[in-house]
């Protein structure tokens, strides 16, 4: 798994690729908490374009940050989710809880 | 109701006799970065078996999450414990109707599970963690665990829609 940030104008992107699972997912909740605790970022997005699978673990991470922006008093948002992660948010009943767009532009839209 | 025997499928009180012929059998270590190569195991298997890639997306979920739940839980974290998974083809006749699907077995050596005090968390919750056995429920047909012996054994069942067609493949083509 690979994750990297960007600063797109006040906004940061996350990029992920590769599987977030509970090798690793402690890695995306750590970077997600620094742009939005640390940094104090006021629009955290994160591209989910390249990741094929996510476990709960991984939504535990995305829980946590959603739990801190909402903290912040920023915006936590995803695109890019597979049906794969979809479907494991789903059945979590985290869907609806997150903001969710297909692509960047129109997350960066949001 | 204990939560992880709770999970049955839903006609389970109708007769039915499960037959199995085995697959495959994995043996690894209770290392995370096993993972992933757990799952990559587990997608050909369910493509030859013919699921569907939604059933398929779900029994990768569910075995990942349950070797992930033995490696946190029944291991707390050690990374050097062993884990058996076994495949089978299973078929059974339920008034009449032929359904097939797949089990999965997983064992491994840890304590005893006190099933009293494994209670999914409700989904209301907004908080991280405790999802693992929501998303296995969530995801398979049967899900039912025992203590065999000195092991602790979880069975995973996916059974095929009608309309999925068969299943066969994996016994007649066999490598």
């Amino acid at each position: 798994m690979k994750i990297s940030a960007r600063r797109v104008e006040t906004s940061t992107i996350l990029d992920v690729s590769g599987n977030i699972d509970m090798s690793n997912s402690p890695e995306v909740r750590k970077a997600l908490l620094t742009e939005i605790r640390q940094k104090g970022v006021s629009r955290v997005l994160l591209n989910l374009t390249g990741v094929a699978y996510i476990d709960s673990s991984g939504v535990a991470s995305l829980v946590e940050g959603l739990k801190a922006s909402r903290d912040a008093g920023s915006r936590f948002v995803l695109f890019g989710l597979n049906d794969s992660a979809r479907e494991v948010l789903k059945i979590s009943r985290l869907l609806k809880l997150f903001e969710v767009y297909d692509t960047e532009t129109q997350a960066m839209a949001s | 109701m204990n939560p992880i025997t709770a999970k049955k499928p839903a006609d389970m009180k109708k007769s039915s006799k499960l037959t199995r012929v085995f697959l495959l059998k994995l043996e690894l270590r209770s290392h995370p970065n096993l993972l992933c190569v757990v799952r990559g195991a587990m997608e050909p298997l369910m493509d030859t078996l013919g699921f569907s890639q939604e059933h398929n997306r779900a029994i990768i979920r569910a075995v990942d999450e349950a070797v992930s739940n033995v490696m946190r839980h029944s291991y707390q974290g050690r990374p050097d414990q062993p884990i058996e998974i076994y495949c089978n083809r299973v078929r059974r006749e339920t008034e009449g109707e032929i359904e097939q699907g797949v089990e999965i077995l997983l064992f491994d050596c840890g304590p005893a599970v006190d099933t009293t005090k494994i209670t999914p968390r409700p989904l209301d919750e907004v908080r991280p963690g405790g999802l693992g056995l929501h998303i296995i429920r969530g995801s398979m047909d049967t899900v039912q665990y025992k203590r065999a012996g000195r092991l602790n054994r979880l069975q995973l069942i996916k059974f095929k829609r009608a309309s999925q067609g068969d299943c066969g493949s994996a016994e007649e083509k066999p490598s």
